[in-house]
């Protein structure tokens, strides 16, 4: 458990001394959802009934973004060696990295949302909504995306690879996640949504760091 | 102890060596030598179990070393060409979070003692990437000492070390070899330390 | 590890699989000429005009089986994905990669297939209904498996790479297939509902499943000729290959 910690302590030190990154993706993700208001029209009607839609595909867009920073500099440096070599066991050392990369970002994503979503005439409980499901579904996002980023380690145009393999893998996050907020404006309620989002999440934490250990040891032999 | 019987190793088509033997007791240390590309880096990433042998088995204690698993990572070092340091964070927070990934006991004194004896006084708190070649390398090799294992795997320790270091260094795994520990090194130079087997590739 | 495994496992080498799967080629081939003739005759010459669909609707008699055998191929995928996992046999590997096409191809089929009758019926090439959606992103599938695959060049790597993959896909189909599912009924205004397909007359389920066989058997035609030409490739370097006829020539 230590070592779990150390290894998020790490990533964040890391990311602290190296803001522009994490800033980045942030303004990426700002600056992608202002945009389909000045494509689409500023009608609100129209604006509210796209807003899950909008906010999630640019969530979506902004985490691919990090995804490959997630192993590449400690492969480059031999951290990963090191990683799987520990005596502790390397599934929880993955962990560790994919949490570290959620706090980074994903949780960032979580609290930017609801202001963007004022853009977009949501009321408040669609927002609430809305940093709900993102609470439960960026974490997600971060361990299907693991296994792609350990996949793709070192292969040549890693990057656009990358997406394709998983952002197929992203479809149910984003349905059951747009979905909820949706289901709240029309009124169906976004329960059975968020615990099916949920259900996703707890699979993904015990599947996704195994397939990821599996997929790094791969890529370090 | 550490025994190895009939490894082959292949990178693409080409075979490195085939049937390679060797074994090392405690107190002993191997000496690896090859020319470039004779798959020196290769024995030494199969002996620490990165990767598998095409052939042959490694024993650690008379166990397979896939077998052993965790065990086995816990009593081995292996330090190789990268730094495994992270450029930004400073020397004391490299040895200090290295410690708790090994799940190693390291008080933030003994780490400054242990930086100190390799000569980085004054640098604790300096981003590693303003240091020199030869001591970012010495931040490396403070693990030798935080982290006690009883096999050490190295690779090329000796690259960009002074004579000074290089002395310090010879002297470490001379300490190592009379309490009881392993050593398996490559390098090109010849090495004033006693007791070593060699193993040509 | 008992006797019978070992037995399975010489079957497994790449030496003894080659001249073996040039034997079975003909064969499957055969078989496929021989469904295909036969379906392809119930479908357009038995098989009676559909009351309110007209002579369009015989296109399903290609649609549904291309559909049935791009699912199936992904899991025998992943199944051959997961034993080179578990026993680190090499032609599973191989038996994947070549595998991978032709899904890739079924799922385009059925796609193409959809359009087309989509047309006709709905006035629409495309519809988001569940079943085409989830074909869709089926074919994402296979095209990031063959991308990865293609992108690593130690083919050791790229079939326990590819494995990885193909078994998190495995196991996301089913999830994806349900949210897709659930997606549409929610927005159920704006869409059509395939699934009220009419009631079936005999003779066209005996043109689908004739159809359908012809397909499998094409699969495995293609894959095992497939299969031999990555171990050509993969084997240059050993004795037997050399050995070939077809390689000494």
């Amino acid at each position: 458990m230590n070592s779990l910690l150390a290894v998020i302590r790490r990533d964040l030190l890391l990311a602290m001394r190296r803001k522009s990154e994490v800033l980045t993706a942030l303004f990426f993700f700002m600056i992608v959802v202002s945009l389909f208001p000045l494509g689409i029209g500023p009608e609100p009607a129209l604006l509210r009934k796209i807003a899950p839609g909008v906010l999630w595909v640019a969530a979506l867009l902004a985490t691919m973004l990090g995804l490959q920073r997630m192993f590449a500099p400690d492969h480059a440096d031999g951290t990963l060696e090191q990683m799987a070599l520990s005596p502790t066991p390397m599934g929880l050392l993955v962990g560790g990295k994919i949490a570290a990369h959620w706090l980074v970002s994903g949780l960032p994503l979580v609290l930017l949302a609801p202001v963007l979503g004022l853009q977009f005439d949501l009321d408040a409980g669609a927002l609430g909504v809305l940093v709900v499901a993102l609470l439960i579904g960026t974490p997600l996002l971060s361990l299907i995306g693991a296994i792609g980023a350990a996949l793709t380690l070192g292969v040549r145009g890693g990057g656009v690879l990358l997406s394709v393999l998983v952002l197929p893998l992203y479809v149910p996050a984003l349905i059951f996640g747009a979905g909820a907020v949706e289901a709240h404006i029309s009124g169906l309620g976004a329960g059975g949504h968020l615990s099916l989002l949920a259900a996703l999440l707890a699979l993904a934490v015990f599947f996704a760091p195994w397939a990821t250990t599996a997929a790094l040891r791969i890529a370090l032999e | 102890m550490l025994t190895a019987t009939g490894l082959t190793c292949v990178r693409g088509e080409r075979r490195l060596f085939s049937g390679l033997d060797l074994a090392v007791a405690p107190g002993e240390w191997l000496h690896v030598q090859g020319e470039n590309g004779a798959g020196k880096t290769s024995l030494l990433r199969m002996l620490t179990g990165l990767s598998h042998a095409v052939e042959g088995e490694i024993r650690w204690n008379g166990e397979p070393i896939q077998a052993l698993g965790e065990d086995y990572r816990r009593d081995m070092l292996f330090l190789g060409h990268h730094g495994a340091l992270k450029e930004e964070l400073t020397p004391l927070e490299n040895l200090e979070l290295a410690a708790a990934l090994d799940g190693a006991e390291l008080t933030g004194a003994a780490a400054l003692a242990v930086l100190w004896r390799f000569g980085l006084r004054g640098r604790e708190e300096l981003p590693v990437r303003f240091l020199s070649a030869g001591q970012k390398r010495r931040v490396l090799l403070a693990r030798l000492v935080t982290r006690k294992a009883r096999l050490w795997v190295l690779d090329e320790p000796f690259t960009a070390l002074d004579v000074k270091a290089v002395d310090m260094l010879a002297g470490l795994i001379g300490e190592h070899l009379a309490g009881g520990g392993m050593a398996v090194l490559t390098s090109h130079q010849a090495m004033p330390i006693a007791g070593g087997k060699a193993v040509k590739l | 590890m008992n006797n019978r495994l070992i037995n399975w496992f010489k079957f497994a080498s790449p030496q003894s699989f080659y001249p073996l799967a040039g034997r079975m080629i003909p064969w499957f081939w055969a078989l496929t000429a021989a469904f295909g003739v036969a379906g392809l005759w119930i479908s357009f010459f038995v098989a009676p005009t559909d009351a309110q669909q007209g002579e369009g609707y015989r296109i399903i008699f290609i649609h549904v089986p291309a559909s049935w055998m791009s699912m199936f191929i992904y899991c025998i995928m992943a199944g051959w994905a997961g034993l080179g996992l578990v026993f680190n046999t090499r032609l599973s590997g191989m038996m994947a990669s070549a595998l991978a096409p032709t899904g890739a191809l079924m799922a385009f089929l059925s796609l193409w297939t959809g359009a087309l009758w989509g047309k006709p019926m709905w006035g629409a090439w495309w519809v988001w209904d569940a079943r085409l959606t989830s074909e869709l992103i089926l074919f994402f599938l296979y095209i990031g498996f063959i991308a990865l695959q293609a992108a690593i060049d130690d083919p050791r790597r790229a079939d326990k790479a590819g494995a990885i993959l193909a078994l998190v896909g495995v196991v996301n189909v089913p999830i994806i297939y349900f949210s897709v599912k659930w997606w549409n009924t929610l927005h159920q205004g704006s869409t059509i509902n395939l699934t009220k397909a009419p009631s079936m007359a005999q003779t066209m389920l005996w043109g689908m499943l004739l159809m359908a066989l012809c397909f499998w058997m094409y699969s495995i035609a293609v894959a095992l000729m497939r299969a031999r030409a990555i171990i050509l490739e993969r084997e240059t370097h050993t004795e037997w290959v050399k050995q070939l006829d077809e390689v000494k020539s």
